[in-house]
Protein backbone atom coordinates (compact mmCIF):
# COMPACT_ATOMS: atom_id res chain seq x y z
CA UNK A 1 0.00 0.00 0.00
CA UNK A 2 1.33 3.33 -0.86
CA UNK A 3 0.24 6.61 1.31
CA UNK A 4 1.27 9.78 0.30
CA UNK A 5 0.81 12.62 2.31
CA UNK A 6 0.70 16.20 1.84
CA UNK A 7 3.54 15.67 -0.18
CA UNK A 8 5.20 18.93 -1.53
CA UNK A 9 8.65 19.44 -3.33
CA UNK A 10 9.84 22.89 -4.96
CA UNK A 11 12.79 23.07 -6.70
CA UNK A 12 14.09 27.01 -6.10
CA UNK A 13 10.98 28.76 -7.08
CA UNK A 14 9.10 26.15 -8.68
CA UNK A 15 6.63 23.94 -7.33
CA UNK A 16 6.79 20.81 -8.71
CA UNK A 17 4.57 19.44 -6.33
CA UNK A 18 2.10 21.05 -4.07
CA UNK A 19 0.53 19.32 -1.05
CA UNK A 20 -0.57 15.99 -2.74
CA UNK A 21 -2.22 13.56 -0.99
CA UNK A 22 -3.48 10.12 -1.69
CA UNK A 23 -3.43 6.19 -0.92
CA UNK A 24 -3.32 3.62 -3.39
CA UNK A 25 -4.29 0.07 -2.25
CA UNK A 26 -3.02 -3.49 -2.74
CA UNK A 27 -5.25 -4.67 -5.97
CA UNK A 28 -5.29 -1.05 -7.27
CA UNK A 29 -3.77 0.17 -10.23
CA UNK A 30 -3.58 3.68 -10.14
CA UNK A 31 -3.20 5.61 -13.67
CA UNK A 32 -1.49 9.03 -12.50
CA UNK A 33 -2.25 11.21 -15.16
CA UNK A 34 -1.04 15.23 -16.34
CA UNK A 35 0.04 16.94 -18.91
CA UNK A 36 3.99 17.41 -18.90
CA UNK A 37 5.42 18.71 -15.91
CA UNK A 38 2.65 18.13 -13.74
CA UNK A 39 4.84 16.59 -11.22
CA UNK A 40 3.81 12.90 -12.22
CA UNK A 41 7.87 12.05 -12.64
CA UNK A 42 8.71 13.94 -9.27
CA UNK A 43 5.73 12.73 -7.18
CA UNK A 44 7.24 8.64 -8.07
CA UNK A 45 10.79 10.14 -7.77
CA UNK A 46 10.16 10.97 -4.30
CA UNK A 47 7.93 7.52 -3.21
CA UNK A 48 10.95 5.89 -4.48
CA UNK A 49 13.42 7.66 -2.01
CA UNK A 50 15.23 9.28 -4.80
CA UNK A 51 14.62 12.69 -4.38
CA UNK A 52 13.81 14.33 -0.50
CA UNK A 53 10.70 16.42 -0.32
CA UNK A 54 10.49 19.74 0.57
CA UNK A 55 7.51 18.61 3.17
CA UNK A 56 4.82 16.10 3.85
CA UNK A 57 5.88 12.29 3.31
CA UNK A 58 4.95 8.74 2.22
CA UNK A 59 4.79 5.41 3.20
CA UNK A 60 5.23 2.43 1.21
CA UNK A 61 3.91 -0.65 3.01
CA UNK A 62 4.37 0.84 6.30
CA UNK A 63 7.85 2.09 5.57
CA UNK A 64 8.47 5.92 5.85
CA UNK A 65 10.27 7.33 2.78
CA UNK A 66 12.25 9.97 5.19
CA UNK A 67 12.96 7.44 7.95
CA UNK A 68 13.21 4.09 6.43
CA UNK A 69 14.48 4.61 2.93
CA UNK A 70 16.05 1.25 2.09
CA UNK A 71 13.23 -0.95 3.96
CA UNK A 72 11.04 1.20 1.30
CA UNK A 73 12.95 0.28 -1.51
CA UNK A 74 12.94 -2.84 -0.59
CA UNK A 75 9.07 -2.54 -1.10
CA UNK A 76 8.63 -1.99 -4.47
CA UNK A 77 10.22 -2.34 -7.94
CA UNK A 78 10.77 0.91 -10.35
CA UNK A 79 10.55 1.78 -13.63
CA UNK A 80 11.90 5.27 -13.88
CA UNK A 81 11.02 7.25 -17.12
CA UNK A 82 12.76 7.10 -20.23
CA UNK A 83 14.09 3.53 -18.80
CA UNK A 84 17.71 3.78 -18.10
CA UNK A 85 19.56 0.96 -18.10
CA UNK A 86 23.55 0.27 -18.16
CA UNK A 87 24.49 0.16 -21.68
CA UNK A 88 27.48 -1.62 -21.27
CA UNK A 89 25.65 -4.65 -20.35
CA UNK A 90 24.34 -7.76 -21.77
CA UNK A 91 20.62 -8.25 -21.06
CA UNK A 92 20.92 -11.10 -18.78
CA UNK A 93 24.53 -9.82 -16.65
CA UNK A 94 22.19 -6.60 -15.99
CA UNK A 95 18.57 -8.82 -14.76
CA UNK A 96 21.63 -10.87 -12.21
CA UNK A 97 22.96 -7.56 -11.19
CA UNK A 98 19.59 -6.75 -9.97
CA UNK A 99 18.46 -10.09 -9.08
CA UNK A 100 21.72 -10.20 -6.65
CA UNK A 101 20.68 -6.69 -4.92
CA UNK A 102 17.54 -8.09 -4.42
CA UNK A 103 18.78 -10.44 -2.09
CA UNK A 104 18.84 -13.67 -4.39
CA UNK A 105 21.64 -15.61 -5.03
CA UNK A 106 22.76 -19.34 -6.51
CA UNK A 107 19.84 -21.51 -8.33
CA UNK A 108 17.05 -19.27 -7.04
CA UNK A 109 18.54 -16.23 -8.63
CA UNK A 110 19.13 -18.49 -12.04
CA UNK A 111 15.36 -18.99 -11.87
CA UNK A 112 13.93 -15.59 -11.55
CA UNK A 113 16.66 -13.89 -14.14
CA UNK A 114 15.13 -16.84 -16.61
CA UNK A 115 11.07 -16.54 -15.44
CA UNK A 116 11.73 -13.25 -16.46
CA UNK A 117 13.33 -12.68 -19.49
CA UNK A 118 10.83 -15.17 -20.24
CA UNK A 119 7.92 -13.18 -19.20
CA UNK A 120 9.05 -9.87 -20.66
CA UNK A 121 9.70 -11.58 -24.36
CA UNK A 122 13.84 -11.19 -24.26
CA UNK A 123 14.89 -14.07 -24.38
CA UNK A 124 16.00 -13.83 -27.92
CA UNK A 125 18.03 -11.07 -27.14
CA UNK A 126 19.55 -12.12 -23.91
CA UNK A 127 23.05 -12.21 -24.43
CA UNK A 128 23.48 -8.85 -26.36
CA UNK A 129 24.45 -5.59 -25.22
CA UNK A 130 22.21 -3.46 -23.96
CA UNK A 131 23.94 -0.77 -26.02
CA UNK A 132 22.54 -2.83 -29.16
CA UNK A 133 19.15 -2.74 -28.69
CA UNK A 134 16.24 -0.64 -29.91
CA UNK A 135 14.29 1.50 -27.40
CA UNK A 136 11.26 -1.04 -27.56
CA UNK A 137 13.53 -3.77 -25.89
CA UNK A 138 15.51 -1.39 -23.60
CA UNK A 139 12.43 -0.63 -21.92
CA UNK A 140 11.40 -4.06 -21.26
CA UNK A 141 14.73 -5.05 -19.75
CA UNK A 142 14.11 -2.00 -17.44
CA UNK A 143 10.70 -2.96 -17.17
CA UNK A 144 12.07 -7.09 -15.90
CA UNK A 145 14.54 -5.24 -13.85
CA UNK A 146 11.41 -3.69 -11.96
CA UNK A 147 9.15 -6.97 -11.52
CA UNK A 148 11.98 -9.25 -11.33
CA UNK A 149 12.01 -9.71 -7.28
CA UNK A 150 7.75 -9.93 -7.57
CA UNK A 151 7.58 -6.93 -5.56
CA UNK A 152 4.02 -5.68 -3.60
CA UNK A 153 4.72 -2.43 -5.08
CA UNK A 154 5.51 -1.27 -8.50
CA UNK A 155 5.99 2.03 -9.97
CA UNK A 156 6.14 2.52 -13.12
CA UNK A 157 6.77 5.90 -15.00
CA UNK A 158 5.29 5.42 -18.68
CA UNK A 159 5.61 2.06 -18.93
CA UNK A 160 5.10 1.85 -22.40
CA UNK A 161 6.66 4.73 -23.94
CA UNK A 162 8.66 3.56 -27.20
CA UNK A 163 6.61 -0.02 -27.51
CA UNK A 164 5.07 -0.42 -30.55
CA UNK A 165 1.10 -1.10 -30.31
CA UNK A 166 1.75 -4.93 -29.92
CA UNK A 167 4.00 -4.65 -26.95
CA UNK A 168 1.99 -2.29 -25.66
CA UNK A 169 -0.86 -4.65 -25.71
CA UNK A 170 1.46 -7.20 -24.28
CA UNK A 171 2.60 -4.85 -21.44
CA UNK A 172 -0.38 -4.25 -20.26
CA UNK A 173 -1.71 -7.10 -19.82
CA UNK A 174 1.21 -8.13 -17.92
CA UNK A 175 0.88 -4.90 -15.72
CA UNK A 176 -2.93 -5.57 -15.10
CA UNK A 177 -2.69 -9.36 -14.03
CA UNK A 178 0.35 -8.06 -11.76
CA UNK A 179 -2.06 -5.84 -10.51
CA UNK A 180 -4.53 -8.20 -9.17
CA UNK A 181 -2.60 -8.62 -6.23
CA UNK A 182 0.13 -5.72 -5.83
CA UNK A 183 -0.51 -2.49 -5.92
CA UNK A 184 0.61 -0.26 -9.14
CA UNK A 185 1.25 3.26 -9.54
CA UNK A 186 1.86 4.16 -13.65
CA UNK A 187 2.10 7.60 -14.96
CA UNK A 188 1.39 7.96 -18.91
CA UNK A 189 0.01 10.32 -20.86
CA UNK A 190 -2.00 7.67 -23.48
CA UNK A 191 -5.72 7.67 -22.53
CA UNK A 192 -6.89 4.46 -23.87
CA UNK A 193 -3.90 2.98 -21.19
CA UNK A 194 -6.05 3.91 -18.35
CA UNK A 195 -8.91 2.49 -19.92
CA UNK A 196 -7.43 -0.85 -20.93
CA UNK A 197 -5.21 -1.20 -17.52
CA UNK A 198 -6.41 1.23 -14.61
CA UNK A 199 -8.45 0.75 -11.90
CA UNK A 200 -8.56 4.53 -10.93
CA UNK A 201 -7.08 7.30 -12.54
CA UNK A 202 -5.40 10.37 -10.67
CA UNK A 203 -5.41 13.55 -12.83
CA UNK A 204 -2.42 16.49 -11.74
CA UNK A 205 -1.89 19.65 -12.97
CA UNK A 206 0.63 21.82 -11.61
CA UNK A 207 1.64 19.47 -8.66
CA UNK A 208 -1.91 19.48 -7.61
CA UNK A 209 -4.87 16.34 -8.41
CA UNK A 210 -7.51 17.73 -10.09
CA UNK A 211 -9.13 14.40 -10.69
CA UNK A 212 -9.92 11.04 -8.72
CA UNK A 213 -12.18 7.76 -9.54
CA UNK A 214 -12.11 5.14 -11.74
CA UNK A 215 -12.02 5.62 -15.53
CA UNK A 216 -15.83 5.48 -15.71
CA UNK A 217 -16.26 7.94 -12.75
CA UNK A 218 -13.52 10.80 -14.66
CA UNK A 219 -15.63 10.15 -17.94
CA UNK A 220 -19.09 11.03 -15.93
CA UNK A 221 -16.78 14.38 -15.73
CA UNK A 222 -17.27 15.30 -19.42
CA UNK A 223 -19.99 17.13 -20.89
CA UNK A 224 -20.42 14.83 -22.75
CA UNK A 225 -21.55 11.95 -20.63
CA UNK A 226 -25.61 11.13 -20.93
CA UNK A 227 -25.79 13.05 -24.37
CA UNK A 228 -27.54 10.97 -26.90
CA UNK A 229 -25.89 11.19 -30.71
CA UNK A 230 -28.58 9.88 -33.29
CA UNK A 231 -29.03 10.38 -37.00
CA UNK A 232 -32.54 10.69 -38.74
CA UNK A 233 -33.29 10.29 -42.04
CA UNK A 234 -35.43 12.57 -44.25
CA UNK A 235 -36.92 14.79 -41.63
CA UNK A 236 -36.00 18.63 -42.06
CA UNK A 237 -33.49 19.62 -39.07
CA UNK A 238 -36.01 22.24 -38.19
CA UNK A 239 -38.48 20.62 -36.81
CA UNK A 240 -36.33 17.57 -35.24
CA UNK A 241 -34.42 19.97 -33.16
CA UNK A 242 -37.49 21.61 -31.23
CA UNK A 243 -39.02 18.49 -30.96
CA UNK A 244 -35.95 16.48 -29.36
CA UNK A 245 -35.62 19.92 -27.00
CA UNK A 246 -39.10 20.00 -25.71
CA UNK A 247 -38.82 16.03 -24.68
CA UNK A 248 -38.18 16.12 -20.65
CA UNK A 249 -35.07 16.45 -18.74
CA UNK A 250 -33.44 17.89 -22.43
CA UNK A 251 -31.10 20.90 -21.95
CA UNK A 252 -29.88 20.94 -25.53
CA UNK A 253 -30.19 20.03 -28.97
CA UNK A 254 -28.01 20.36 -31.86
CA UNK A 255 -27.34 19.03 -34.90
CA UNK A 256 -24.01 18.47 -35.21
CA UNK A 257 -23.08 17.39 -38.72
CA UNK A 258 -24.20 14.82 -41.93
CA UNK A 259 -23.39 10.76 -42.20
CA UNK A 260 -25.03 8.68 -45.27
CA UNK A 261 -27.42 11.55 -46.04
CA UNK A 262 -29.18 11.75 -43.07
CA UNK A 263 -28.48 14.60 -40.15
CA UNK A 264 -26.38 13.58 -37.07
CA UNK A 265 -27.81 15.25 -34.23
CA UNK A 266 -26.52 15.50 -30.84
CA UNK A 267 -29.12 15.85 -27.38
CA UNK A 268 -27.61 16.95 -24.16
CA UNK A 269 -29.43 16.15 -20.67
CA UNK A 270 -30.19 18.52 -17.51
CA UNK A 271 -27.79 17.34 -15.26
CA UNK A 272 -27.23 13.65 -14.30
CA UNK A 273 -30.59 12.95 -16.38
CA UNK A 274 -31.22 9.51 -18.10
CA UNK A 275 -32.50 11.04 -21.19
CA UNK A 276 -31.85 8.07 -23.67
CA UNK A 277 -35.21 6.30 -23.13
CA UNK A 278 -37.72 9.47 -23.33
CA UNK A 279 -35.89 10.05 -27.11
CA UNK A 280 -35.93 6.42 -28.15
CA UNK A 281 -39.99 5.96 -27.41
CA UNK A 282 -40.41 9.70 -28.91
CA UNK A 283 -38.52 8.96 -32.32
CA UNK A 284 -40.69 5.78 -32.11
CA UNK A 285 -43.66 7.72 -31.83
CA UNK A 286 -43.29 9.95 -34.56
CA UNK A 287 -42.17 6.55 -36.78
CA UNK A 288 -38.60 8.68 -37.74
CA UNK A 289 -36.26 6.75 -39.63
CA UNK A 290 -33.24 6.44 -37.03
CA UNK A 291 -29.96 5.12 -38.89
CA UNK A 292 -27.76 5.43 -35.32
CA UNK A 293 -28.55 5.40 -31.52
CA UNK A 294 -25.99 5.97 -29.06
CA UNK A 295 -25.39 6.62 -25.51
CA UNK A 296 -22.66 8.81 -24.91
CA UNK A 297 -20.57 7.62 -22.02
CA UNK A 298 -17.99 11.02 -22.47
CA UNK A 299 -14.58 11.32 -23.26
CA UNK A 300 -11.40 11.09 -21.46
CA UNK A 301 -9.48 13.35 -23.58
CA UNK A 302 -11.98 15.83 -22.97
CA UNK A 303 -12.20 15.76 -18.87
CA UNK A 304 -8.43 15.54 -19.42
CA UNK A 305 -8.35 19.16 -21.51
CA UNK A 306 -10.95 20.59 -19.16
CA UNK A 307 -9.67 19.81 -16.17
CA UNK A 308 -5.95 20.72 -16.86
CA UNK A 309 -6.54 23.34 -18.92
CA UNK A 310 -7.87 25.49 -16.07
CA UNK B 1 25.17 -4.85 3.61
CA UNK B 2 28.48 -6.24 2.23
CA UNK B 3 27.06 -8.36 -0.21
CA UNK B 4 25.46 -5.53 -2.20
CA UNK B 5 28.71 -3.76 -2.04
CA UNK B 6 30.10 -6.92 -3.60
CA UNK B 7 27.67 -7.12 -6.55
CA UNK B 8 28.12 -3.12 -7.23
CA UNK B 9 31.72 -3.79 -7.55
CA UNK B 10 31.19 -6.88 -9.53
CA UNK B 11 29.10 -5.10 -11.90
CA UNK B 12 31.42 -2.00 -11.59
CA UNK B 13 34.62 -4.21 -12.72
CA UNK B 14 32.57 -6.00 -15.45
CA UNK B 15 31.84 -2.31 -16.48
CA UNK B 16 34.94 -1.34 -17.01
CA UNK B 17 36.25 -4.74 -19.01
CA UNK B 18 33.23 -4.74 -21.06
CA UNK B 19 34.07 -1.08 -22.51
CA UNK B 20 36.95 -0.08 -24.71
CA UNK B 21 37.93 1.87 -21.33
CA UNK B 22 40.01 -0.50 -19.58
CA UNK B 23 42.31 -1.63 -22.27
CA UNK B 24 42.83 1.65 -23.56
CA UNK B 25 43.63 3.04 -20.02
CA UNK B 26 45.72 0.22 -19.20
CA UNK B 27 47.74 0.34 -22.41
CA UNK B 28 48.48 3.76 -22.15
CA UNK B 29 49.51 3.46 -18.56
CA UNK B 30 52.26 0.28 -19.34
CA UNK B 31 53.29 2.37 -22.13
CA UNK B 32 53.96 5.94 -20.40
CA UNK B 33 55.28 3.52 -17.22
CA UNK B 34 57.78 2.07 -19.72
CA UNK B 35 58.44 5.34 -21.21
CA UNK B 36 59.65 7.47 -18.07
CA UNK B 37 60.96 4.78 -17.02
CA UNK B 38 63.39 3.80 -19.37
CA UNK B 39 63.74 7.16 -21.90
CA UNK B 40 63.62 9.59 -19.44
CA UNK B 41 64.61 8.48 -16.30
CA UNK B 42 67.38 6.21 -18.22
CA UNK B 43 66.76 3.29 -15.71
CA UNK B 44 69.73 0.67 -17.35
CA UNK B 45 72.43 3.74 -17.24
CA UNK B 46 71.65 4.35 -13.42
CA UNK B 47 73.05 0.67 -12.65
CA UNK B 48 70.86 0.83 -9.74
CA UNK B 49 68.75 -2.42 -8.97
CA UNK B 50 65.62 -0.49 -8.02
CA UNK B 51 62.21 0.80 -9.37
CA UNK B 52 62.97 4.65 -8.08
CA UNK B 53 63.47 5.69 -11.45
CA UNK B 54 59.78 3.94 -12.19
CA UNK B 55 57.78 5.01 -8.92
CA UNK B 56 58.81 8.82 -9.43
CA UNK B 57 56.88 9.40 -12.17
CA UNK B 58 53.58 8.43 -11.01
CA UNK B 59 52.41 11.24 -9.16
CA UNK B 60 52.29 12.78 -12.75
CA UNK B 61 51.13 9.89 -14.36
CA UNK B 62 48.28 9.50 -11.96
CA UNK B 63 47.33 13.09 -11.77
CA UNK B 64 46.02 12.25 -15.53
CA UNK B 65 45.02 9.28 -15.82
CA UNK B 66 43.41 8.60 -12.84
CA UNK B 67 40.85 11.27 -13.57
CA UNK B 68 40.33 9.76 -16.59
CA UNK B 69 39.11 7.04 -14.82
CA UNK B 70 37.09 8.41 -12.20
CA UNK B 71 35.40 11.61 -13.79
CA UNK B 72 32.57 8.48 -14.73
CA UNK B 73 32.17 7.43 -11.68
CA UNK B 74 28.97 9.26 -11.23
CA UNK B 75 28.89 11.92 -14.02
CA UNK B 76 28.36 8.92 -16.49
CA UNK B 77 25.71 7.24 -13.77
CA UNK B 78 23.44 11.05 -14.30
CA UNK B 79 24.37 11.69 -17.83
CA UNK B 80 22.21 8.25 -18.54
CA UNK B 81 19.84 8.08 -16.14
CA UNK B 82 20.91 4.63 -14.38
CA UNK B 83 21.54 6.33 -11.17
CA UNK B 84 17.74 6.34 -10.54
CA UNK B 85 18.02 2.66 -10.94
CA UNK B 86 21.08 1.89 -8.59
CA UNK B 87 19.95 4.67 -5.77
CA UNK B 88 16.37 3.14 -6.09
CA UNK B 89 17.66 -0.01 -5.01
CA UNK B 90 18.06 -1.37 -1.04
CA UNK B 91 21.68 -0.08 -0.89
CA UNK B 92 22.25 3.88 1.11
CA UNK B 93 24.28 6.14 -1.38
CA UNK B 94 26.99 5.65 0.86
CA UNK B 95 27.45 2.11 -0.16
CA UNK B 96 27.02 2.68 -3.62
CA UNK B 97 29.69 5.44 -3.25
CA UNK B 98 32.01 3.02 -1.09
CA UNK B 99 31.01 0.18 -4.01
CA UNK B 100 32.02 2.36 -6.88
CA UNK B 101 35.37 3.62 -5.29
CA UNK B 102 36.56 0.01 -3.99
CA UNK B 103 35.70 -0.81 -7.99
CA UNK B 104 37.64 1.78 -9.28
CA UNK B 105 40.60 1.22 -7.04
CA UNK B 106 40.70 -2.51 -7.59
CA UNK B 107 40.93 -1.64 -11.10
CA UNK B 108 43.81 0.82 -11.06
CA UNK B 109 45.81 -1.88 -8.65
CA UNK B 110 45.30 -3.95 -11.50
CA UNK B 111 46.91 -1.64 -13.74
CA UNK B 112 49.71 -1.38 -11.17
CA UNK B 113 50.18 -5.04 -11.22
CA UNK B 114 50.38 -5.20 -15.06
CA UNK B 115 53.67 -3.60 -14.80
CA UNK B 116 55.76 -6.71 -12.89
CA UNK B 117 57.85 -7.19 -15.76
CA UNK B 118 59.31 -4.29 -14.39
CA UNK B 119 60.11 -6.22 -10.92
CA UNK B 120 61.62 -9.20 -12.78
CA UNK B 121 63.53 -6.96 -15.01
CA UNK B 122 65.50 -5.54 -11.46
CA UNK B 123 65.45 -9.04 -10.10
CA UNK B 124 67.16 -10.26 -12.93
CA UNK B 125 69.53 -7.63 -13.24
CA UNK B 126 71.07 -7.58 -9.51
CA UNK B 127 69.34 -7.62 -5.49
CA UNK B 128 66.96 -5.08 -5.24
CA UNK B 129 65.39 -4.35 -1.59
CA UNK B 130 62.44 -6.26 -1.53
CA UNK B 131 60.87 -3.83 1.07
CA UNK B 132 61.07 -1.05 -1.03
CA UNK B 133 59.98 -2.61 -4.04
CA UNK B 134 56.64 -3.39 -1.42
CA UNK B 135 56.10 -0.27 0.00
CA UNK B 136 56.70 1.37 -3.15
CA UNK B 137 53.97 -0.04 -4.93
CA UNK B 138 51.70 0.23 -1.19
CA UNK B 139 52.38 3.96 -1.48
CA UNK B 140 51.57 3.97 -5.22
CA UNK B 141 48.20 2.46 -4.73
CA UNK B 142 47.35 4.34 -1.93
CA UNK B 143 48.04 7.70 -3.90
CA UNK B 144 46.07 6.47 -6.77
CA UNK B 145 43.39 5.45 -4.09
CA UNK B 146 43.62 9.58 -2.54
CA UNK B 147 43.59 10.96 -6.43
CA UNK B 148 40.32 8.57 -7.63
CA UNK B 149 38.05 9.57 -3.86
CA UNK B 150 38.96 13.14 -5.31
CA UNK B 151 38.01 11.87 -8.92
CA UNK B 152 35.05 10.50 -8.13
CA UNK B 153 33.45 13.57 -5.83
CA UNK B 154 34.44 15.97 -8.70
CA UNK B 155 32.26 13.40 -10.83
CA UNK B 156 29.65 13.77 -8.05
CA UNK B 157 28.97 17.58 -8.63
CA UNK B 158 28.30 18.03 -12.50
CA UNK B 159 27.33 15.55 -15.10
CA UNK B 160 29.81 17.04 -17.26
CA UNK B 161 32.56 14.45 -17.55
CA UNK B 162 35.02 16.87 -19.28
CA UNK B 163 34.08 19.23 -16.15
CA UNK B 164 34.78 16.65 -13.61
CA UNK B 165 37.89 15.11 -15.11
CA UNK B 166 39.59 19.12 -14.65
CA UNK B 167 38.05 20.07 -11.42
CA UNK B 168 39.68 16.45 -10.66
CA UNK B 169 43.23 17.39 -12.18
CA UNK B 170 43.24 20.59 -10.85
CA UNK B 171 42.08 19.40 -7.16
CA UNK B 172 44.88 16.99 -7.25
CA UNK B 173 47.82 18.88 -8.63
CA UNK B 174 47.38 21.32 -5.40
CA UNK B 175 47.40 18.61 -3.11
CA UNK B 176 50.65 17.63 -5.24
CA UNK B 177 52.24 20.83 -5.02
CA UNK B 178 50.97 21.84 -2.01
CA UNK B 179 54.15 22.17 -0.24
CA UNK B 180 56.14 23.26 -2.59
CA UNK B 181 58.15 26.45 -2.24
CA UNK B 182 56.35 28.77 -5.11
CA UNK B 183 53.01 27.49 -3.84
CA UNK B 184 53.44 28.50 -0.18
CA UNK B 185 55.14 31.82 -0.98
CA UNK B 186 52.04 32.51 -2.85
CA UNK B 187 49.94 31.91 0.07
CA UNK B 188 51.82 33.71 2.34
CA UNK B 189 50.70 36.95 0.78
CA UNK B 190 47.44 36.38 2.19
CA UNK B 191 47.19 33.31 4.53
CA UNK B 192 48.45 33.26 7.80
CA UNK B 193 51.46 30.95 8.76
CA UNK B 194 49.16 28.59 10.40
CA UNK B 195 46.67 28.14 7.09
CA UNK B 196 49.94 27.42 5.38
CA UNK B 197 51.91 24.42 7.21
CA UNK B 198 47.89 23.16 7.48
CA UNK B 199 47.69 23.35 3.70
CA UNK B 200 51.58 22.09 3.10
CA UNK B 201 50.71 19.04 5.80
CA UNK B 202 48.10 18.26 3.20
CA UNK B 203 50.34 17.70 0.15
CA UNK B 204 50.14 14.21 -1.13
CA UNK B 205 54.38 14.45 -2.11
CA UNK B 206 55.72 13.67 1.60
CA UNK B 207 53.32 11.12 2.51
CA UNK B 208 54.56 9.33 -0.90
CA UNK B 209 58.15 10.18 -0.57
CA UNK B 210 58.80 8.50 2.23
CA UNK B 211 56.75 5.44 1.18
CA UNK B 212 59.17 5.16 -1.73
CA UNK B 213 62.28 4.83 0.42
CA UNK B 214 60.70 1.56 2.12
CA UNK B 215 59.34 3.37 4.95
CA UNK B 216 56.40 2.34 6.27
CA UNK B 217 54.79 4.96 8.55
CA UNK B 218 51.20 4.08 9.94
CA UNK B 219 50.82 8.25 9.32
CA UNK B 220 51.43 7.78 6.00
CA UNK B 221 48.42 5.32 6.06
CA UNK B 222 46.31 7.02 7.74
CA UNK B 223 47.21 10.23 6.14
CA UNK B 224 45.79 8.18 2.53
CA UNK B 225 42.88 6.63 4.36
CA UNK B 226 41.67 9.93 5.70
CA UNK B 227 41.82 11.54 2.33
CA UNK B 228 39.92 8.77 0.98
CA UNK B 229 37.77 8.83 3.61
CA UNK B 230 36.71 12.49 3.84
CA UNK B 231 36.06 12.64 -0.10
CA UNK B 232 33.88 9.70 -0.14
CA UNK B 233 31.85 11.46 2.32
CA UNK B 234 31.38 14.65 0.82
CA UNK B 235 30.64 13.08 -2.69
CA UNK B 236 28.16 10.92 -0.46
CA UNK B 237 27.08 14.18 1.17
CA UNK B 238 26.87 15.72 -2.67
CA UNK B 239 24.63 12.89 -3.80
CA UNK B 240 22.24 13.26 -1.26
CA UNK B 241 22.20 16.86 -1.17
CA UNK B 242 20.97 16.87 -4.94
CA UNK B 243 18.01 14.79 -3.53
CA UNK B 244 16.76 17.22 -1.67
CA UNK B 245 17.37 19.75 -4.73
Amino acid sequence: MIEVKNLTKKFGSLTAVNNLSFIVNRGEVLGFLGPNGAGKSTTMRMITCFLTPTSGTASVNGFDVLNNPVDVRKQFGYLPENAPVYPDMTVESFLKFIGEMRGFSGTELKKRVDDTIEKCFLKNVKHQTIDTLSKGYKQRVCFAQAILHDPPVLILDEPTDGLDPNQKHEVRQLIKKMGEEKCVILSTHILEEVDSVCSRAIIIAKGQIVADGTPAKLRAMSKLHGAVTLSIHRVAKDSVIPFLASLPDVYHAERIGEKNNANVYRVFPKENKNIAHHIASAVREKKWEVEEFNIEEGRLDEVFRNVTTK
Amino acid sequence: MFHYIKSIVKREIKGYFNSPVAYVFIVIFLILCGFFTFNVSNFYEARIADLRAFFVWHPWLFLFLIPSIAMRLWAEERRSGTIEILLTLPVTTGQAVIAKFIAAWIFVGIALALTFPLVITVFYLGNPDVGAIITGYLGSFFLAGAYLSIGSFTSALTRNQVIAFILAVVFCLFLVLAGWPPVTSALSKFASAGFINFVAALSFMPHFESMQRGVIDSRDIIYYLSVIAFMLFANTAVLNSRKSG
